[in-house]
């Protein structure tokens, strides 16, 4: 029974979590302000919990496994989300279902701990539902907007369409294999023609969720529509998320099928990031502009894992824990700026220098970081994963992916101008955000500062690989 | 084995500058801003001299020879088993040299500026952004690891694309920042690729263990290096023709020069501090690093420095002669003399005597970084009176400014190579290290030094006589002490430097080289250098038809010349028409807005193209199911019929 509680340690945690929240819904009349405060602590316990009683081992027959590298990526994701409760209080306080926003983003979360954590075809595909479709509620919890529900619709018949492929891959691996173990499956897989198309399939269900070209179209729509809690949600927990679970699938399940997933990520990763680039450089919309600079990001991610060594797994981890503060603080601007006064147009930027300087600077940080420019942590993030990469002596690849990186600093740049330079007579008004945002916007811009400067995060995640 | 502590404060005051002054100058030090830096920055160059004074004198020289000392050395990342990243400082004679000349021309520039940009509403933030600069710089030279100096390099691009940008309310300002930006990030991504190269086959970052294993010729590290091959070049050569790249674009050589004249937008102290003593030079300097493995293992990478560096210097001399704001004659005579360090490196080698260049180019580095930032902040005081970068507007001035004139012509006199003056001692040295080791650089760098006269006295000419000054009311004076100090004080460093036993300090190997003074050799290039001056003085002194009717005689030369050998033109010519044609729209679109409309930030034929994608992100759900099935389908295909 004490290894349950153990090794589950992370689900159950969350999961108890859950039912308060649920019974705070049924009992309480407490005011949001209170309801939230003590939303974030339980979530700021959830992450530090994630540090202690942690053990490795597998449970169910293999259904269900843990090691201290999925207890890390688990954290990450906890971490992420009690940013968002943090950086997005000023929207949330002033939601009427604030307890139920929670609820179903827990519920994602979950979702997303069973599914770092699976060892099964089945349980994975189960988890990556439960991960999915309580993100297609978030997205509607802008409950007067019409665009919020048209994004919430969108992304729930996409996501219905891409598990219906992944279910019929899973089919056709277990009709070809006879199994759908994680740990048997390798040794059966020989590269037949129908087994190539299974991996096809599944491969596209990852590809879905991490928005890789061209399976990325319903991307710029939700993301647009949601609430940007839920957008932030979107783009990294869930990203992150299905990013380390594809990582770890196809290092170790599709292992042998590496020169056919090689030269798939090539492919999409030098589409992705020119895709996703192209996109940013015209988007006026802040939330659509991250949407696609988020889409570029994950090409590059896909350079990382394309390695298929250590340094990728480890670089991957080391990006993710990055573009969490990254991105993060980016939509956290975004979102207190749109929250007080409705602008969301990169136009409506302009001067908002003279007004909010705080503000700007954690921006800045923000976009110089994503764009990768030195001493910010996305410089080193993307100099190990093109490192990773690089190992695979492909340049051609590396080259085109350090293009990319030069372009899409032009976009990055673009924003930084219209904040910092440009010259506007009504610029937004002076904005004071609460507590707990400029809270969540400090943790940020210092994790973009320091998660590249002090070297020992990244020794610890190269030990934990 | 010096203290680090006080080492480690050379950079990191100026560092303590621009926090504060960036964080909290706006509010508390609206006005005292300037002397914060400037004294914060005088500690720093106070502490460079001790340390140039202790290395030189005291502890560098072990049995007659300068050896590299690592203070301080932190073990900062291991990226894989072989390959960690370490975050050093290094003493050697150049990188001590480079720290007396990055603190004393930024404090220089630091001084000048209280005068120059007194009333400016950002003040503070210039400061801040003068801190930061100096910071990167000053990180630069003291990196004891390819990867640190990396870092530092494109945090000097950062701090240098905010001071060029400095005036944003400038178009051309905004745009020459964002200029210099790209083009010099396109020519790191050949430094980054080269580094990764050089890494892969050492296994290692670091400075030191790189050189060893580079120039050892048993090492299997080298042999490896030199046995794979791309496209009949060893990847070693490539590896350091890439690195190379990436110093020619900081370095403005040709062809990534572009960015240099645009530069000019910045505030003209900046021009003194980022083109003439510190930024620009950071190629020469890169090179200089790497020195022993291009002089030992790649000689063709080093031929290539050489012939770059010579052709670069011969055209921007040209183009200098035709050029009418002042400040753009400065900007191509620096990218000229740049030209001069970097073949005086190109047809150097190691050791002893052979290793003349090398030490003539640190020599000449040295001088040129005093007479050339004295022209910038001169050319700053000129502006700064007649409120115009126009040599039209000029004239006369040697009334209304006169120790801008003295101090002016003491750094013409300098640049021209005339005896005792800095920039003859340095130019000699280069001149002699060309004649014995390749004779087609060596009249090249004749002819060249020959034009350099002529043009900065042209320059010089055309501001202080020519006509009669016009100048209604006398409004204001020279500019007050704090901009005058820092010109005396130049002066005084290009007309003196010269008389410094360089060779004493710095050689190749560390061990004092004799420079000996050759009369015969000298003559040519003196006479040849007075010829210049001459017709300059014959041309310039009185306003006459003369220049204008050699110009209308050679037209097309001088048309040609004048818009820079339509360089940039070509640059547009080849990104807008050929790629255009030949690659195809998809690529013009690239191209217009990464090339192009990185530098205009227009955008009005992409339009119709954007609109055609656009149209793929039509907003309906079934169009994206029908694009994803395509894309499953498509990829199917492929890995399983095609590509197996």
């Amino acid at each position: 029974m004490n290894e349950y509680l153990t090794i589950m340690k992370s689900e159950l945690v969350l999961t108890a979590i859950l039912f308060l929240l649920l019974f705070v819904k049924l009992g309480s009349r407490w005011k949001n302000e209170s309801t939230l405060l003590m939303i974030q602590l339980l979530l700021l316990l959830n992450f530090l919990s994630g540090f202690f009683f942690n053990q490795n081992g597998s449970l169910f027959g293999g259904m269900f496994h843990t090691s201290a590298l999925i207890v890390f990526q688990k954290n990450i994701l906890s971490l992420a989300v009690y940013l968002i409760s943090l950086l997005f209080a000023d929207w949330l306080k002033k939601h009427e279902h604030l307890t139920e926003f929670f609820i179903l983003m827990l519920s994602a979360l979950l979702g997303m701990f069973f599914l770092l954590s699976s060892g099964n075809l089945l349980m994975f595909f189960l988890s990556l539902e439960l991960a999915t479709i309580p993100v297609a509620a978030m997205a509607n919890f802008d409950l007067d907007k019409k665009i919020s529900s048209e994004s919430a619709m969108k992304m729930i018949l996409s996501s219905a369409f891409s598990s219906g492929i992944l279910l019929f891959g899973i089919s056709l691996i277990y009709g070809a294999t006879g199994t759908i173990s994680f740990a048997e499956l390798p040794a059966l897989l020989n590269g037949s023609p129908l087994q190539i198309l299974a991996f096809v399939f599944l491969f596209t269900a990852f590809a879905f969720k991490l928005s890789i070209v061209p399976f990325h179209f319903w991307t710029a729509d939700v993301y647009e529509g949601a609430p940007m809690a839920t957008t932030a949600f979107l783009s990294v927990v869930s990203k992150g998320s299905v990013a380390f679970i594809f990582i770890s699938t196809l290092y170790t399940v599709f292992k042998p099928m590496d020169a056919i997933w090689y030269n798939m990520l090539m492919i999409l990763s030098i589409a992705t990031m020119i895709m996703g680039n192209l996109f940013a450089l015209r988007q006026q919309s802040i939330k659509r502009f991250l949407a696609f600079s988020s889409i570029a990001q994950v090409g590059f991610i896909l350079v990382g894992i394309s390695s298929n060594s250590p340094e990728g797994l480890s670089s991957v981890i080391y990006f993710v824990l990055i573009y969490v503060f990254s991105n993060l603080a980016a939509f956290g601007v975004a979102a207190v700026i749109s929250s007080r006064t409705g602008k969301e147009r990169i136009d409506d930027y302009k001067g908002l220098y003279q007004t909010n300087p705080f503000l700007c600077w954690v921006m800045a940080l923000a976009l110089f970081s994503l764009a990768g420019i030195p001493p910010t942590a996305g410089f080193f993030g993307k100099l190990f994963l093109l490192t990773a990469g690089a190992s695979r002596a492909n340049y051609l690849f590396i080259g085109i992916a350090a293009l990319n990186m030069i372009v899409s600093l032009y976009y990055y740049l673009r924003v930084i101008r219209s904040m910092f330079m440009e010259k506007n007579e009504t610029p937004i008004g002076k904005i004071k955000p609460d507590m707990s945002t400029t809270l969540g916007l400090i943790i940020c811009s210092a994790g973009v500062v320091l998660v590249g400067l002090l070297s020992w995060i990244y020794d610890y995640i190269v030990k934990l690989v | 084995m010096p203290n680090a502590t006080y080492i480690l404060l050379i950079p990191l005051l100026p560092l303590a500058g621009f926090l504060l002054l960036g964080l909290f100058g706006r509010k508390y030090f609206k006005n005292t801003s300037g002397l914060i830096a400037t004294c914060l920055l005088l500690i720093s160059a106070a502490l460079a001299l001790y340390t140039a004074y202790g290395y030189f004198f005291e502890y560098g020289k072990v049995d007659g020879i300068y050896k590299q000392l690592i203070p301080l050395q932190i073990h900062w990342l291991e990226f894989s088993p072989g390959v960690s990243i370490n975050m050093g400082i290094v003493l050697d004679p150049i990188s001590v040299m480079m720290l007396v000349v990055v603190t004393f021309v930024s404090l220089m520039v630091h001084i000048y500026s209280l005068g120059y940009m007194k009333g400016d509403e950002r003040f503070p933030t210039y400061y801040a952004f003068l801190g930061l600069f100096t910071f990167s710089m000053l990180g630069l030279v003291v990196s004891s690891n390819i990867f640190q100096i990396y870092i530092f390099w494109e945090l000097v691009g950062v701090s240098s694309f905010l001071l060029i940008g400095y005036y944003y309310d400038k178009p051309s300002a905004v745009a020459a920042c964002k200029k210099a930006f790209i083009v010099t990030r396109f020519a790191d991504v050949g430094f980054l690729i080269g580094i990764l190269i050089l890494s892969f086959y050492t296994g290692t970052l670091d400075f030191n263990t790189l050189i060893q294993k580079l120039t050892n010729a048993g090492s299997p590290e080298l042999q490896h290096a030199m046995a794979a091959s791309f496209l009949g070049v060893s990847a070693l050569t490539w590896g350091l023709v890439l690195v190379f790249i990436g110093g020619a674009g900081k370095s403005a050589m040709f062809p990534l020069h572009i960015w240099l004249p645009d530069a000019m937008e910045g505030p003209t102290p900046v021009s003194a501090l980022i083109h003439a003593a510190t930024m620009v030079v950071a190629g020469v300097f890169l090179v200089a690093r790497l020195f022993p493995v291009f002089a030992i293992s790649a000689p063709q990478a080093l031929n290539l420095v050489g012939y770059v560096g010579a052709f670069s210097a011969f055209i921007a001399a040209i183009i200098a002669c035709t050029q009418t704001d002042i400040k753009r004659v400065l900007a191509f005579s620096t990218m000229s003399q740049i030209g001069f360090m970097m073949f005086a490196l190109g047809v150097s080698g190691t050791g002893g005597e052979n290793g003349l260049g090398y030490t003539a180019s640190m020599f000449h580095l040295f001088t040129h970084a005093m007479f050339k930032a004295l022209l910038f902040l001169g050319a700053g005081a000129v502006i700064h009176f007649i409120h115009s970068n126009d040599m039209k507007d000029m004239g006369g001035l040697r009334k209304y400014l006169p120790i801008t004139h003295i101090s002016f012509l003491i750094a013409c006199l300098a640049i021209a190579g005339v005896p005792p003056f800095a920039g003859f001692f340095s130019k000699e040295e280069i001149l002699l290290a060309a004649y014995r080791h390749n004779m087609a650089i060596y009249y090249v760098a004749l002819v060249t030094s020959g034009l350099t006269a002529f043009y900065m006295f042209r320059l010089y000419f055309s501001i202080f006589w020519n006509k009669e000054a016009n100048i209604h009311e006398p409004h204001h004076g020279e500019g007050g002490f704090a901009m005058m100090l820092p010109l005396v004080l130049l002066a005084v460093g290009a007309a003196g430097a010269g008389f410094i036993p360089f060779g004493k300090f710095v050689s190749s190997d560390g061990a004092a080289l004799e420079s000996e003074f050759h009369l015969q050799f000298s003559i040519a290039p003196v006479v040849l250098g007075l010829i210049g001056i001459f017709t300059a003085m014959w041309l310039y002194k009185k306003q006459n038809d003369k220049p204008d009717r050699i110009a209308a005689a050679l037209s097309g030369l001088y048309k040609a010349a004048y818009h820079k050998f339509y360089i940039d033109e070509l640059y547009i010519f080849i990104t807008k028409k050929i790629i255009f044609n030949l690659i195809g729209r998809p690529a013009a679109w690239f191209d217009k807005n990464v090339v192009d409309g990185m530098v205009n930030l227009t955008g009005n034929t992409t339009t119709a193209i954007s609109e055609r994608i656009k149209g793929l992100q039509s907003g309906k759900v079934q169009q994206y199911a029908m694009y994803f099935m395509a894309g499953v389908i498509g990829i199917a295909v492929l890995f399983i019929y095609i590509w197996k």
